[in-house]
């Protein structure tokens, strides 16, 4: 437990780097990986990083801060408006249900009203950070699930400065209150009468709002002008910084105040600007913050008395998922959909540790109180991911073969011989145009509202994960002659190369490649037909450019044929030396060598004057 | 036993019904190769040097294909343009195709009778594909009278099979380097003698 700062850094870093990679290399989400290396470096394992956990802890929140802000950037004012809905049903039915069935645990184990009610609110949120984090990993924020868990956690970022305010009123005449000192604890409007806070809170709304109009916008133009990068960097952390101070000084939560400005900036010229410059900065933070919370687990509370620890920890994701799945049955979300959203906000969020500490502060909770149910927040972190790749690995394949079970009618419409899989902007086109010819693809695709939308407009398709072997089954695989890939995500692109060349080895493949690299990788695994989303349409633009300059159009589409056609052998060439070379970084340098091999290639075999069909030059020489 | 390519061209074989019957017969023998030109370059890139070596393989080249406007349809020409290089096939040091045999092989929707001096279309059909015999002549081939196939829209599936029959005969004969002799009844009867000949 050395205090140096740097040696701390090094042991945040080092874990990072190490265990991360690991928990990917196993298939798990990042944020295992994080949680994993902060229990490794924490006080009970190596002692690396001791109580400034906590203070780590608070630091790093700002990384969850930066998410939402980021995640508001991407939502434009008009869709959010439309969200608004199932915000505040599913948001409010999901909290008052889980403070419900809390609070019925929690006094029949004993615990006396206030403190069972402040227990139960802070079990009631979910944790933003891991949830979100893994939604966005996985490329699941356009699915129900993603939507859906996205408007719970919005609601909960609202109702959690109710609940702030609401704690004082539970301490019963203990009015020594310490507010300097919690990020999120109530800021200067606790004196004042209800009525002015609500309206500060509008107010301080407003202010964002307008901020974001006529202050921030024309700011970053102004800095923008300057040309000089590291100061546009400086004002993105500006804005967060300042958003999520006028926040806390109105006492509302940073995380809501950070989406809201970002909501605002959406439509902004500096949307994608602001994105790449925050981006590093908001997972390097909730990295820090995901190993913050394991290394807080106290294990000593849980030596101590490991039953009571457990026991509530399983009662808490067990109620928690309980109220869950009424909400999304509620909702109707589909079951698979709804498990993913039961599990995915099972575990008691970051909200819980201030929530718990302020309650401590009021005298509600004892110091035992807080530490059994702070090591039951930081467990419940580290247990849903785990659930949730159970669930997704073990629960959710065989929910998806009884839902085909339970509609043969669908299973016989669909032998037909072509597999489509991934119906998005790529494979609508393709099946549209095999549409045409009045062929009836089978389609595949995983996003279920997508599906319900295709299936009522007449399309046939199956839903689901199309790495599934006995997705696969049902779809006809084994009667199909053609499956055709139009996945946007190249590692699901292989894998199901991978299955289907092992499982189907006469099955004819057509897929889609993002580009030479992925198409190396899909050559190596023995696919003949590679179709390139970056060759035919650069080509095509370039030849354009040609026509614009004045080059004559058959010349032009002669050479562009001849000139795929190449790229089309060299790629096949090339496809062998790739294979020794596997690490990303190489690839990188691969990549300029590659293209500077192309080139040269392209030079040596000279320009246009190669087609001397149609010209009587040569026999002009002769005469 | 003389190797024979069938270099086919229809752009729309999937409505022709007599090319349908010619060609079934046909593209299913081992001994021929039959080469589907609008199958293999829908986008008129004519892969010249996989042609040249076809060419090189076979003793007997059949142009096959409908006769449209008096001619063949693009691509056919395409492939005449381009595959017929200056310098190999023709002009100085052209004689890859030297001494190979040429026979056309075309669809007509007007009869004989609209083919002819006194007919609508004033010539006969070996008359307008005088620019295909001198084409196969320049590359020192010996151009075979054409096998046509003409009134094609009011064929009986009966004609229709007997047509391909001749084709199928017309194949075996020019494979084995025997005489026509025995076909009879067969539109190729006036031109018997010529093709013997050669």
């Amino acid at each position: 437990m050395t205090g140096s700062i740097l040696f701390e850094a090094i042991a945040f870093l080092a874990g990072a780097i190490i265990c991360v990679p690991i928990a990917r290399r196993f298939g798990l989400s990042s944020v295992l990986g994080y949680l994993l290396a902060g229990i490794l470096i924490g006080p009970f394992l190596l002692g690396i990083v001791g109580e400034e956990g906590e203070e780590i802890l608070h630091f790093s929140e700002f990384g969850v801060v930066m998410m939402l802000f980021l995640i508001g950037l991407e939502i434009e004012p008009k869709d959010f408006w439309k969200m608004r809905k199932t915000i505040i049903g599913m948001g409010s039915l999901q909290v008052a249900g889980t403070i419900i069935l809390s609070f019925l645990l929690f006094s029949f184990l004993g615990y006396n009203w206030p403190v069972a009610l402040a227990v139960s609110m802070a079990v009631a949120l979910s944790s933003t950070a891991i949830t979100l984090q893994s939604i966005k990993e996985k490329g699941l924020m356009g699915t129900t699930y993603g939507a859906s868990s996205f408007s719970v956690l919005l609601f909960q970022d609202i109702i959690v400065i109710v609940m702030l305010g609401l704690l004082p009123l539970l301490a019963s005449g203990n009015e020594i209150v310490d507010h300097g000192e919690h990020g999120t604890g109530p800021g200067f409007l606790d004196d004042l009468p209800m009525g002015w806070q609500t309206a500060t809170i509008i107010l301080s709304v407003v202010a964002v709002v307008f901020a974001g109009r006529y202050l921030i916008v024309p700011m970053l133009r102004w800095v923008a002008r300057t040309g000089i990068r590291e100061l546009l960097t400086a004002s993105a952390l500006l804005i967060v910084l300042g958003i999520s101070f006028l926040m806390e000084l109105a006492g509302l939560s940073p995380a809501l105040g950070a989406f809201l400005g970002g909501v605002v900036l959406a439509n902004s010229e500096f949307k994608h600007e602001l994105e790449s410059t925050l981006e590093p900065f908001k997972d390097l933070l909730l990295g820090l913050f995901f190993m913050a919370v394991g290394a807080s687990i106290n294990f000593a509370v849980i030596a101590n008395d490991p039953g009571s620890v457990w026991s509530i920890l399983f009662a808490v994701i067990i109620l928690k998922g309980v109220a869950l799945f009424l909400v999304g049955s509620i909702f109707r979300l589909k079951i698979d959909q709804r498990l993913l959203f039961t599990i995915g906000l099972a575990q008691v969020g970051e909200f819980a540790f201030v929530l718990l500490s302020f309650a401590f502060q009021l005298d509600i909770l004892s110091q035992a109180q807080m530490d059994l149910m702070l090591v039951v927040t930081a467990l419940s972190m580290t247990l849903t991911p785990i659930l949730s790749i159970l669930n997704e690995r073990v629960i959710l394949p065989r929910i998806g073969t009884r839902e085909s079970e339970e509609r043969p009618m669908d299973t016989i419409q669909q032998n037909h011989k072509v597999i489509l899989v991934g119906f998005g902007h790529f494979g609508s086109t393709a099946g549209r145009f095999l549409q045409a010819f009045g062929v009836k693809a089978t389609i595949l695709d995983n996003d279920s509202n997508r599906v319900d939308f295709l299936r009522k407009i007449g399309f046939e398709v199956f839903y689901g994960d199309a790495t599934r072997e006995d997705l696969l089954e049902s779809a006809g695989i084994a009667e199909a002659t053609l499956l055709i890939c139009t996945v946007d995500n190249p590692n699901t692109t292989r894998k199901l190369v991978k299955i289907v060349k092992k499982k189907y080895p006469n099955l004819k493949l057509m897929i889609r490649a993002k580009n030479r690299y992925d198409a190396y990788e899909l050559l190596n695994l023995g696919v003949e037909n590679i179709y390139r989303e970056t060759l035919d349409t650069s080509v095509k633009m370039a030849g354009d450019a040609l026509h614009e300059l004045g080059f004559r159009n058959y010349t032009i589409r002669r050479q562009a044929k001849k000139f795929m056609n190449t790229d089309e052998d060299m790629l096949r060439e090339l496809a062998n030396q790739h294979q020794n070379s596997k690490e990303y970084i190489f690839k990188a340098r691969e990549a300029i060598a590659m293209q500077e091999k192309l080139m040269e290639e392209d030079l040596k075999r000279g320009g246009i004057p190669n087609d001397h069909h149609w010209d009587s030059e040569q026999m002009r020489l002769v005469d | 036993m003389k190797k024979i390519l069938i270099l086919f061209a229809h752009p729309r074989f999937e409505q022709s019904r007599t090319n349908s019957a010619l060609v079934r017969k046909v593209r299913t023998r081992t001994d021929v190769t039959f080469h589907d030109l609008y199958e293999s370059y829908p986008d008129f890139h004519i892969d010249i040097d996989r042609e040249k070596a076809l060419l090189l393989q076979h003793d007997i080249i059949v142009w096959h294909h409908p006769f449209y406007w008096y001619s063949c349809p693009p691509l056919m020409k395409q492939w005449i343009d381009l595959v017929l290089e200056y310098g190999w096939a023709y002009g100085p040091g052209g004689t890859a195709l030297q001494s190979k045999k040429c026979l056309q092989v075309v669809t007509t929707g007007g009869s004989r009778k609209i083919y002819c001096a006194e007919g609508r279309n004033n010539y006969s059909v070996n008359e307008f594909l005088r620019p295909f015999e001198q084409t196969a002549r320049l590359c020192g081939m010996k151009y075979l009278p054409p096998f046509a196939v003409m009134g094609a829209n009011k064929l009986s599936r009966d004609d229709l099979g007997a047509f391909a029959v001749q084709y199928d005969q017309i194949i075996d004969c020019l494979k084995d380097e025997k005489p026509l002799a025995a076909l009879k009844d067969c539109v190729f009867e006036k031109d018997l003698p010529e093709i013997n000949k050669a």
